[in-house]
C-alpha cells in the first residue's frame, strides 16, 4: 500500500540526513521525499511517499517519532489535497510535433516555461497520477529530461499538523 | 573564559564526577581546562575501554556515564561501545573533539564524519558550531541520555570552538518541543491490563532490563499478585534471582521452566523488554497459548515490533507498576504453580560432572562464596551465559552484560566502570579467554587507578561459543577458534601489570582459588582453565521455539540419563 506521510521537523543541519538513514538501516521502502520550510521560522515540513503493510507503516511513524528533532508525524489516510510539480524536457524536431505535443499541454493543461529550437520544457502540477499519465502521453515524442519533486500534500479542512505553542515543562 | 572550560562547567552543572577518556589533539582544550576541574579523570588505554566503562558505570549507578575521546581515530574508536550502549539502552554521553570548524569537510589530519558515522548507533548527537551553544547542548545531551528510553548521545567539539570566548550563560531551558516521553501509563489500558490478570490461569510476568529501576515495585507487584517472574539476560537482578516467584531466564539458554512457562502461558505481561530474537526464538511460534499479551514499555516504537500486543501501555516501568500495584489482587494459581514446580524440580539447571574443572562449578563457587553479593561483569560467549546461569543476582544493576550487541570484550572495562561507580561492592569479571584479549590493555587502568576489581578468566584454549555452534551444526569443522596454542599466560601477564595473579587447573584446587580472589588485597587476575569442550544447555537452536529446547548435548545424552 502507498502512504503519503507529512513530517513537521526542526530545521538543523543533518535533519534529513537522520530521517532517509533511518529509512536505509530500517529497510523501509521511501519513494519520495520532498523538503520545505513552513511559516514558522525554524521549522519545515517533509511529505514522504512510503510503500508497505499497516505494520511496516506503523514502524515507521514510531520510529520517525522517536528522532529528537521530529515533531509531528501523519499518515494521510484522510481526504487530503496531494501534489507534484514535474518538468518535462521534450525533443521536438519539426511543426508536426510541436502540434501534437501543444496538444497534450492543452489537455493535461501543462504549461510551456521555455522554447528552443528543437525542445521544450513544459511544467505541469497535480497528483503523482495525473503526472504518471502525462510523462506516458509524451514518452512518444522523445523525452529528454524529467524532473519530478515528488508529491506533497496536506490534510483538507480543520485539520493541520500544527504544533501546540505552550511547551510543556520538561 | 574559553568554550572548553565552559563545557566542564556544564558537565559540573550536570552533576558529573568522573570521565573516562584519552586525549589526543583536537580534545586539547578541554584537557587542558580538566587540568583545574574538580571533574575526576579516569585515563584508559584504549576509547573503547572508555566507552565500556563508561557504560558499566551507568549500568551500576543508573547515572548517566561519560566518556571523552579525540576527533577522527579517537571518536571511531568509540563506534562499538556507542552501538553496544544504544542496544542496551544505557545511559552515555559521549565527547569529541574535532577538526576546526573552516577544516571540517576537508579531508584534514584526524578528520571523521563522526556524527555521520554515530547517528544509527546514538540516540542523538549534536556537532557544536557556537561556543555559547555549549551549555545548552550539554544540558540536552544529558537530558535525552537519561530519561525517557535510556541511550547513548554524542556531542562533537570542533577544536577552535573550545578555544572560542564563551560569552553565553548556564542559565538554560530546555526546549525539546519534538520530544516528549510519555511516563505514565493510560488508566484505562492499566485496567484493562489487570481485568485480564484477574482471568489468567496460566500468567507469566516477563521482566527485561528496562525494570531495574523498579526492582522494589516489581517484588511488590510479583508478591502481591503470586505471579511467576521471568527476567531476561538484560533483566538479572532486576527481581531476586533466589525468591520462589521466580522462574529463571528465558530464551536460548533459558531454564526449562521458564520457556515452558512462556510456551504454555495463557497470558504474557512483558515490562522493559524488546522481545529480541534471543528470547523470542521463532516469533511464530512465541507464546502461541497465550491470549493476551502486555506489554509496557517507555518506548511506543517496541510495542507490537515484534510480538502482536493486545494491552499496550506505553511509560515507565516503575510509574506503571505502581499504578497496578493498586489495583492489584492475589491471583488463583494453584494448578499452575503446580505444573510449574514440576518443571523447576525435574529440569534444574545442571552440567554433566567431569574428571576437568568445569566453569559452571568455578561460578558456582563463587555464587556460594560471595552469598551472591558481587556486582558481576560478563564477556560474551559461554561464559557469559554460565554466569547469567549459575550465578543467581539477587540485586539490581548487578549483572552488568552486553545483551543486544553481545560485544565481546566488555567485561574489564564494565568492571571497571562498575567498581568506579561503586567502590564499596565486591566486582568480579567473569571473562573469556577470547573475550579477555579484546580489552585487556585496561589493566594498566586498574593499576593507574588501584581499582580492586576480580577477573576470573574461564579458559577453555577456544572461542567457546562459537566452537559449540560449529560442533553441533557444523559438523565439529572447528575452524579458526582454538586459543590455547597461542594464548598468554594470563596469570603473569597480570603480573607483568603489577597485579596479582592465580592459576588454578585442577579440580581439587578450585576452593583454594575462589579464596584465593576473594581475600586477595587489591585486584586479580585469576585464570581456570576449563574442560575444553563443554556445552552451554539447555539451548534451543537459533530460530526455534520453546519445544526445540536441547536439555544436553545430543551425542551425551544417553550417558546423562542413565
Ligand atoms: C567483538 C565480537 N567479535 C566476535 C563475536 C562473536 N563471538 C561470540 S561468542 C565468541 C567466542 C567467545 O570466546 P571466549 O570469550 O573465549 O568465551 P567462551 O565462549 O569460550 O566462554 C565469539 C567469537 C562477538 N560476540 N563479539
Amino acid at each position: 500500500m502507498r502512504h503519503v506521510i507529512s513530517v513537521l521537523v526542526q530545521d538543523h543541519p543533518r535533519v534529513l540526513n537522520r530521517i532517509t538513514s533511518l529509512f536505509a538501516r530500517r529497510g523501509f521502502n521511501l519513494e519520495s521525499l520532498a523538503v520545505g520550510t513552513t511559516h514558522v521560522p525554524g521549522l519545515s515540513r517533509i511529505s514522504l511517499v512510503v510503500s508497505g503493510d499497516d505494520h511496516t507503516l506503523e514502524q515507521v511513524e514510531k520510529q520517525l517519532n522517536r528522532l529528537i528533532e521530529v515533531l509531528k508525524v501523519t499518515d494521510h489516510s484522510e481526504p487530503h489535497v496531494e501534489r507534484e510539480l514535474v518538468l518535462a524536457k521534450v525533443h521536438v524536431a519539426g511543426v508536426e510535433e510541436r502540434l501534437a505535443v501543444k496538444d497534450i499541454q492543452e489537455a493535461f493543461r501543462a504549461r510551456v516555461v521555455d522554447v528552443a529550437q528543437k525542445s521544450l520544457i513544459l511544467e505541469l502540477t497535480g497528483d503523482s497520477k495525473k503526472i504518471d499519465s502525462f510523462i506516458e502521453a509524451l514518452r512518444p515524442y522523445g523525452i529528454l529530461e524529467v524532473m519530478r519533486t515528488g508529491a506533497v500534500a496536506m490534510s483538507r479542512g480543520e485539520r493541520t499538523l500544527k504544533v501546540r505553542e505552550k511547551r510543556e515543562a520538561v | 573564559m574559553k568554550g572548553a572550560e565552559a563545557l566542564l562547567k556544564a558537565l559540573e552543572r550536570e552533576g558529573v564526577e568522573v570521565i573516562f577518556g584519552h586525549p589526543g589533539g583536537a580534545i586539547m582544550p578541554v584537557y587542558d581546562a580538566l587540568y583545574d576541574s574538580p571533574i575526576r579523570h579516569i585515563l584508559v588505554r584504549h576509547e573503547q575501554g572508555g566507552i565500556h566503562a563508561a557504560t558499566g558505570y551507568a549500568r551500576a549507578s543508573g547515572r548517566v556515564g561519560v566518556v571523552m575521546a579525540t576527533s577522527g581515530p579517537g571518536a571511531l574508536n568509540l563506534v562499538t561501545g556507542l552501538a553496544d550502549a544504544f542496544m542496551d539502552s544505557t545511559p552515555v554521553v559521549a565527547i569529541t573533539g574535532n577538526v576546526p570548524r573552516a577544516l571540517i569537510g576537508t579531508d584534514a589530519f584526524q578528520e571523521a564524519d563522526v556524527t555521520g558515522v554515530t547517528m544509527p548507533i546514538t540516540k542523538h548527537n549534536y556537532l557544536v558550531q557556537e561556543v555559547n551553544d555549549i551549555p545548552r547542548v550539554v544540558r540536552e545531551a544529558f537530558h535525552i541520555a537519561s530519561t525517557g528510553r535510556p541511550g547513548p548521545v554524542l556531542i562533537d567539539l570542533p577544536k577552535d570552538v573550545q578555544l572560542s570566548e564563551f560569552t553565553g550563560t548556564f542559565q538554560v531551558e530546555l526546549d525539546l518541543p519534538g520530544y516528549k516521553p510519555t511516563t505514565k501509563g493510560h488508566p484505562k489500558q492499566i485496567e484493562r491490563a489487570l481485568d485480564a490478570l484477574e482471568k489468567a490461569e496460566r500468567p507469566v510476568l516477563m521482566v527485561g532490563g528496562g525494570a531495574q529501576h523498579a526492582h522494589g515495585e516489581l517484588l511488590a507487584f510479583a508478591e502481591k499478585t503470586g505471579i511467576p517472574v521471568i527476567t531476561t539476560l538484560m533483566g538479572l537482578g532486576a527481581f531476586p534471582g533466589n525468591h520462589p516467584l521466580w522462574l529463571g531466564m528465558p530464551g536460548m539458554h533459558g531454564t526449562v521452566a521458564a520457556n515452558r512457562a512462556i510456551h504454555h502461558a495463557d497470558l504474557i505481561l512483558a515490562i522493559g523488554l524488546r522481545f529480541d530474537d534471543r528470547v523470542t526464538g521463532k516469533v511464530s511460534r512465541f507464546a502461541p497459548h497465550a491470549h493476551t499479551i502486555i506489554h509496557v514499555d517507555i518506548d511506543p516504537a517496541e510495542i507490537g515490533k515484534l510480538v502482536r500486543t493486545h494491552v499496550p501501555i506505553v511509560g515507565d516501568a516503575r510509574s506503571v507498576l505502581r499504578e497496578m500495584l493498586k489495583g492489584a489482587k492475589p491471583l488463583k494459581l494453584a494448578s499452575w504453580w503446580r505444573q510449574l514446580e514440576e518443571w523447576r524440580t525435574r529440569h534444574p539447571l545442571r552440567w554433566k560432572p567431569r574428571p576437568h574443572l568445569q566453569s559452571q562449578e568455578v561460578i558456582r563457587a563463587f555464587a556460594e562464596a560471595t552469598g551472591g553479593h558481587a556486582i558481576v561483569t560478563t564477556g560474551v560467549g559461554q561464559h557469559q551465559m554460565f554466569a547469567a546461569q549459575f550465578f543467581p543476582v539477587t540485586r539490581a544493576r548487578s549483572f552488568i552484560t552486553s545483551g543486544g550487541l553481545g560485544t565481546m570484550g566488555v567485561g574489564l572495562p564494565f568492571a571497571i566502570g562498575a567498581k568506579v561507580a561503586r567502590p564499596e561492592e565486591l566486582v568480579i569479571d567473569f571473562d573469556g579467554d577470547g573475550s579477555f584479549q579484546m580489552t585487556l590493555q585496561e589493566l594498566a587502568t586498574v593499576v593507574k587507578y588501584k581499582l580492586d576489581v576480580k577477573v576470573v578468566i574461564l579458559n577453555n584454549g577456544y572461542l567457546g561459543m562459537v566452537r559449540q555452534w560449529q560442533d553441533l551444526f557444523h559438523a565439529k569443522r572447528y575452524s579458526e577458534v582454538y586459543l590455547a596454542d597461542s594464548n598468554p599466560d594470563f596469570a603473569r601477564l597480570a603480573e607483568a601489570y603489577g597485579i596479582k595473579g592465580v592459576r588454578v587447573e585442577r579440580k581439587e584446587d578450585l576452593m583454594k582459588g575462589v579464596e584465593a580472589v576473594l581475600n586477595a588485597d587489591g585486584p586479580v587476575v585469576a585464570e581456570f582453565k576449563v574442560y575444553h569442550e563443554e556445552g552451554v544447555f539447555p539451548m534451543i537452536p537459533a530460530g526455534g521455539a520453546a519445544e526445540d529446547m536441547i536439555l544436553e548435548h545430543p551425542e551425551e545424552r544417553e550417558e546423562v540419563e542413565a
